[in-house]
């Protein structure tokens, strides 16, 4: 039966403030249920205050084959870090 | 009848429908048709469980004989209880628990409100408390009933099948005694007959949409809220349910 229902991605958000994650996916029948299962799969333990559903096939994703023209040039640019500079204290996390 | 006996009585009443059922849904853990219905209904189950620990905690208190909602639940037998028979009934397929659980939580989700507005503080706020989770059950019930009902061929005859046999069981949630009467008087409990309108408008609305048909017969099996005859269905449910208490008396963990 789960083969005729779609999949759709989950995402959570944690708490207020914060943004919403990524945390699985499952099937169901239509967007109304899809929240309802994430409901049900992934807040039981009071992990969440919202929840968004989207159905797989709607999102556009790099190509794993991609990966070394996309992902490797950004390897050697350490200077994009920017780790040399001093952060006075006054400034806290950041 | 004194204002205590009709509180005990109604309590007993309260927790017993949601530990039977509660221990119903369980037994479809691991066993349901697809992983999101199994943790839903898992989920279900243990609110409704939580709900009992409410419920047959404050009869202990009540009863002051120094019992706990664990003795309730694991050392009283089959004619103690009193869940409507609607709870005891057997899962049968997908469709028929979804069904049965759809006809339950639309009484929890007219009842519940008003008795959070009960005279007794304790009844409102475990009402309060489980009112939350049952708006949330019969949601999803009722939208299951809908999308079965109104799915393919086969889940549609599934459904009114599980409709025609549930529904001589649904005549008993409007029983009244002695003690609806004083619980009534007393602003405690709202009486059983004044949830009718509000329950079959509920009903009747998810049952259309689900292209299911209302049976006629008004037919009712009686003596689940009394406890004068359980179906023998609820002996079968309490060898399973407390066999470890009857194994080892007292085993805790």
């Amino acid at each position: 039966m789960s083969k005729e229902w779609p999949l759709w991605e989950i995402f959570i958000r944690g708490q207020h403030g914060m943004s919403h994650r990524h945390v699985g996916s499952l099937h169901a029948p239509d967007a109304e249920l899809a929240i309802k299962n994430a409901r049900d799969v992934y807040t039981r333990r009071n992990e969440g205050v919202s929840i968004w559903a989207v159905e797989a096939k709607h999102i556009a994703a790099t190509a794993p084959g991609d990966k070394e023209p996309l992902f490797e040039p950004s390897n050697s640019k350490v200077y994009r870090h920017p780790t040399f500079f001093d952060i006075p204290d006054e400034v806290g996390a950041m | 009848m004194e204002l205590n006996d009709a509180l005990e009585r109604f309590l007993l009443r309260m927790g017993d429908n949601t530990l039977i059922l509660g221990h119903r849904v369980s037994e479809w853990c691991g066993h349901a048709p697809v992983l999101e219905e199994d943790i839903a209904l898992a989920n279900t189950a243990l609110d409704m469980i939580g709900q009992t620990q409410l419920w047959l905690g404050l009869a202990c208190e009540v009863q002051d004989k120094g019992k706990s909602a664990d003795d309730l639940a694991f050392l009283r037998d089959a004619w103690d209880f009193r869940n409507l028979l609607l709870c005891e009934l057997p899962n049968g397929d997908f469709g028929r628990t979804m069904m049965r659980q759809f006809l339950f939580d639309a009484w929890q989700s007219v009842y519940l409100p008003r008795l959070s507005k009960s005279s007794n503080e304790r009844v409102a706020a475990i009402a309060e408390k489980a009112n939350k989770e049952a708006t949330y059950h019969v949601e999803r019930s009722g939208e299951t009933v809908v999308g079965l009902g109104d799915g393919t061929e086969e889940s549609h005859k599934r459904m009114q099948q599980a409709l025609d046999y549930l529904w001589p069981y649904v005549g008993e949630i409007f029983d009244t005694d002695q003690a609806d009467d004083v619980l009534a008087e007393a602003g405690v409990a709202v009486h059983p007959s004044t949830l009718k309108d509000e329950y079959f408008e509920l009903i009747n609305r998810v049952l259309v949409d689900a292209t299911l048909t209302v049976p006629e017969d008004t037919f009712a099996h009686h003596g689940g809220r009394t406890g004068a005859r359980h179906t023998e269905h609820l002996g079968h449910l309490l060898t399973q349910m407390q066999w470890l208490q009857r194994v080892y008396p007292g085993a805790s963990w």
